[in-house]
C-alpha cells in the first residue's frame, strides 16, 4: 500500500471541490486556487515519478481489499509517465486560460480539474471497470469544456462528440461483460493470468470482447475509421481546451498499450497479439489520411487538429509492431508531440487574437501585431510538429524509424512517415508563409495587447520542445526502461500477492 | 429464460442502432437510451442468469454474481446523467440552429444544388 498513488487524484478531486463552491468568490482568489491545484499536481507526478523510477510496481488497493477483489491503483513507469506528461500540460493550458478564456463559466475551473482528475485515473488505475469510469469522468468533464466558450460554432462538434462517445461507452460495456462473463475477473492483473487459461468456445467470446475494446480504444484515440469527429471538435474548441485535449487521443492509446501488451500479450496463449495486425496498416492510413487532412485545411487550427490525427498514426505504428525499440520510441516521440501540439493549438489563438477578423484563417490579411514573437512561437511549433531537426519531433520520428527491422513492414513505414513528414513541412511553411508574410494594405482596429499570462504560457510551452531536446538522454533512458517493463508483464502479476494493511507479513 | 432474455437484448440494442442512425436529435437520444438499456441487460446476463440464489459464496452450491449488479447499478448512474447532458445539447442545438437535424442544419438536396448550377449559368 502505497498512499502517495492518490494523490494525481485527490488533489484535483479536492481542488475542483473546492472551485465548485466558489463561483461567486472573486475571480483572482479563484485563479489563485485553482492554478495552486495544478502546480501541487505537477509536484506529486514529479514525485510518483521519481518512485517509479526504481522499476519496481506500487500498488495502492481502495478499502484494503486484496486484488482482484477490489479495486487497485498501480503505479508503474508507463502511468508515472503519463500523468506527468499530462500535469505539465495542463499546468501550462491552466496557465494561458487565466489570460481570460476562463472567463464566462464560473465552473471552468472545476470541469477542468476533474478532466485531468479523470485523466490521472485512467493512467493510474490497474482494473478494466475502473478504466471505463475513469473514461466517462474525463468526458463528463470534456464535454463541459468542449462547449465552453460564447458562440453557436460548437454545437453542433459538440454533439456529434458527445453522441460519438456514448456510443464508444455502450460498446466499452458490452466488451466488458464479454470478458467478465468468461474470465469472472475485471482486475488486469488477474486477467493477464486468467485469459491464458480460456479455451474451447469461451475463447470466441473472449476475442470478440478484446476487439470490441479495441474499437472503443480506436474511437478515443481517433484511428481511422473513427477519426472524423476530431478535426472539427478540437478546431472549435477554446485554446486551454484544446491543448489539453491534445491528450485526450494520447488516453486511447495507453489504454491500447496497457490493455493488449499485460492482458493479450505475447503470454497470452491462443489469443496473443490479438489485434495487433490490424492495428499497423490502420496506423498508416491515419497517418496518411491526417497528412492529406492537414494540407486542406484553412485556418490554422484544424491545421493543428489534423496535425493530432498525424501523430496518433505515427505513434501506432510502433506500438502495433511491438518490438522493445519502438514501443520506447512510441512513448519519446508521444511526450514530444502531445507538447508541441498543444503549444502550437495556444500559438494558433494568439494569432487569432491579432489577426482583426482574418482569425486564425489562412489567407492574407494586413500586417499583424507582435509578428515576430508570434511567428517565431510558431516556427518552433511547426519545426518540431513535422520532425525537423534539431527540435524533440525529428528525434522522436527517427527513434521510430530506427526500430523497425528491415522487411516489407520497414518499407511501409519508412516511406508513409517520411513522405508524410515532408507533406507536413508542405502545409506548415504554406500557412506560415501567408499567414505572416504575404500581408495586405489595410489597418487592424483597436491592436490588442499581447497578454503576459497567455504569452509566457504559450512561449513555455512551445519550449519545452527545446527542453525535451536537452533532456534526451534521461527521458529516452527512462522510455528504453518502461518499454522493458511493459514487455515483461509477469512482475505486474505479482500485485496479486501484494500484502495489505494490518496483514502478518 | 435465456432465450427471452436475449431477444429483449437484441430487440433493444437493433431499435437503439436503427434509432442511432436517424438524422434528428429526438431519435438519436431515444435510440442512446434503448441502446444502453439493452447493454445494462447485456451486462447484468454476464453474471449468468439465475432466480433466488443468494450473491454469498460458499452458503449454497449455486449463487447469483453480485458483481454485475455493482457494474449496471454504475453504467445505469452515468447512463442516465448523460442522457440529460443530451438532451440538454439537442436542445442548444435546436436553439441554435432553428433546426433538429443532427448536423444543425437540411443537408442540400441534389435538385436545389441542380437548379442553383442551372441560375449561375444563366447568370
Amino acid at each position: 500500500m502505497n498512499h502517495w498513488l492518490t494523490a494525481p487524484i485527490l488533489i484535483p478531486l479536492l481542488g475542483g471541490i473546492l472551485q465548485t463552491f466558489m463561483g461567486y468568490a472573486p475571480m483572482p482568489l479563484r485563479r489563485t486556487l485553482a492554478v495552486a491545484t495544478t502546480v501541487l499536481l505537477v509536484a506529486a507526478s514529479l514525485i510518483l515519478l521519481s518512485m517509479a523510477d526504481d522499476g519496481s510496481y506500487r500498488v495502492y488497493a481502495f478499502g484494503n481489499w486484496q486484488p482482484p477483489f477490489g479495486i487497485v491503483l498501480v503505479l508503474d513507469r508507463l502511468a508515472a509517465f503519463m500523468v506527468v506528461m499530462t500535469s505539465v500540460l495542463a499546468l501550462f493550458c491552466h496557465l494561458f486560460s487565466l489570460g481570460g478564456a476562463d472567463e464566462g463559466n464560473r465552473q471552468f475551473h472545476t470541469l477542468f480539474l476533474f478532466q485531468i482528475m479523470g485523466l490521472n485515473i485512467a493512467f493510474l488505475t490497474g482494473d478494466l471497470f475502473n478504466l471505463f469510469v475513469a473514461f466517462e469522468v474525463l468526458l463528463i468533464a470534456s464535454y463541459g469544456l468542449l462547449m465552453h466558450g460564447g458562440g453557436t460554432a460548437r454545437t453542433v462538434p459538440g454533439l456529434h462528440y458527445v453522441v460519438l462517445n456514448l456510443i464508444g461507452s455502450a460498446i466499452f460495456l458490452i466488451s466488458v461483460g464479454m470478458i467478465y462473463s468468461v474470465t469472472g475477473t475485471l482486475n488486469m492483473a488477474d486477467l493477464a493470468v486468467k485469459v491464458p487459461q480460456v479455451t474451447g468456445e469461451n475463447l470466441q467470446i473472449v476475442k470478440a470482447g478484446g476487439m470490441m475494446l479495441l474499437i472503443v480504444f480506436a474511437l478515443k484515440a481517433a484511428i481511422l475509421p473513427l477519426c472524423f469527429w476530431l478535426p472539427r471538435a478540437y478546431a472549435n474548441a477554446t485554446a486551454p481546451v484544446a491543448a489539453l485535449f491534445a491528450v485526450m487521443t494520447k488516453v486511447g492509446i495507453y489504454a491500447i498499450i496497457r490493455v493488449y501488451l499485460l492482458i493479450f500479450g505475447d503470454n497470452a496463449g491462443e489469443l496473443a497479439n490479438l489485434g495487433m495486425d490490424w492495428l499497423f496498416p490502420l496506423a498508416l492510413i491515419t497517418l496518411a489520411m491526417g497528412v492529406i487532412g492537414a494540407l486542406g485545411a484553412d485556418n490554422l487550427r484544424s491545421l493543428i487538429a489534423w496535425q493530432v490525427i498525424i501523430s496518433v498514426g505515427t505513434l501506432l505504428a510502433p506500438i502495433a509492431l511491438g518490438s522493445r525499440e519502438g514501443i520506447s520510441a512510441a512513448l519519446f516521440y508521444m511526450l514530444s508531440t502531445t507538447w508541441t501540439v498543444a503549444g502550437l493549438f495556444l500559438v494558433a489563438t494568439l494569432i487569432a487574437n491579432h489577426r482583426g477578423s482574418a482569425g486564425d484563417r489562412i489567407i492574407t490579411a494586413p500586417k499583424m501585431h507582435h509578428r515576430t514573437f508570434l511567428s517565431v512561437l510558431f516556427l518552433i511549433g511547426a519545426v518540431a510538429a513535422a520532425g525537423l531537426p534539431p527540435l524533440s519531433g525529428f528525434f522522436g520520428k527517427v527513434l521510430i524509424l530506427q526500430s523497425v527491422e528491415p522487411g516489407t513492414n520497414m518499407a511501409w513505414l519508412w516511406s508513409v512517415v517520411l513522405i508524410g513528414s515532408f507533406l507536413t513541412l508542405v502545409a506548415y511553411s504554406r500557412a506560415g508563409s501567408i499567414v505572416f508574410w504575404r500581408t495586405v494594405d489595410g489597418h487592424l482596429n483597436a491592436p490588442d495587447r499581447l497578454s503576459g499570462t497567455t504569452a509566457v504560457a504559450a512561449g513555455a510551452m512551445t519550449a519545452l520542445s527545446i527542453v525535451i531536446v536537452a533532456l534526451a538522454g534521461p527521458i529516452n533512458e527512462y522510455t528504453d526502461a518502461t518499454a522493458a517493463q511493459l514487455l515483461d508483464p509477469s512482475a505486474y502479476l505479482e500485485i496479486l500477492k501484494a500484502p495489505m494493511v494490518g496483514e502478518d507479513n | 429464460m435465456e432465450l427471452v432474455f436475449a431477444l429483449v437484448i437484441g430487440t433493444l440494442t437493433a431499435t437503439g442502432v436503427y434509432l442511432l442512425l436517424r438524422a434528428r436529435t429526438f431519435p438519436v437520444v431515444m435510440g442512446l437510451t434503448l441502446l444502453s438499456y439493452g447493454v445494462n441487460l447485456f451486462l447484468f446476463s454476464s453474471g449468468r442468469l439465475a432466480t433466488g440464489q443468494q450473491p454469498i459464496l460458499g452458503s449454497t452450491e449455486s449463487y447469483a454474481d453480485p458483481l454485475p449488479q455493482a457494474l449496471v447499478l454504475t453504467a445505469i448512474v452515468i447512463g442516465f446523467a448523460m442522457t440529460a447532458f443530451l438532451v440538454v445539447m439537442s436542445l442548444r442545438n435546436l436553439a441554435d440552429n432553428d433546426d433538429d437535424h443532427v448536423d444543425g442544419k437540411q443537408p442540400k438536396r441534389p435538385t436545389e444544388d441542380h437548379k442553383q448550377e442551372e441560375e449561375a449559368r444563366g447568370k
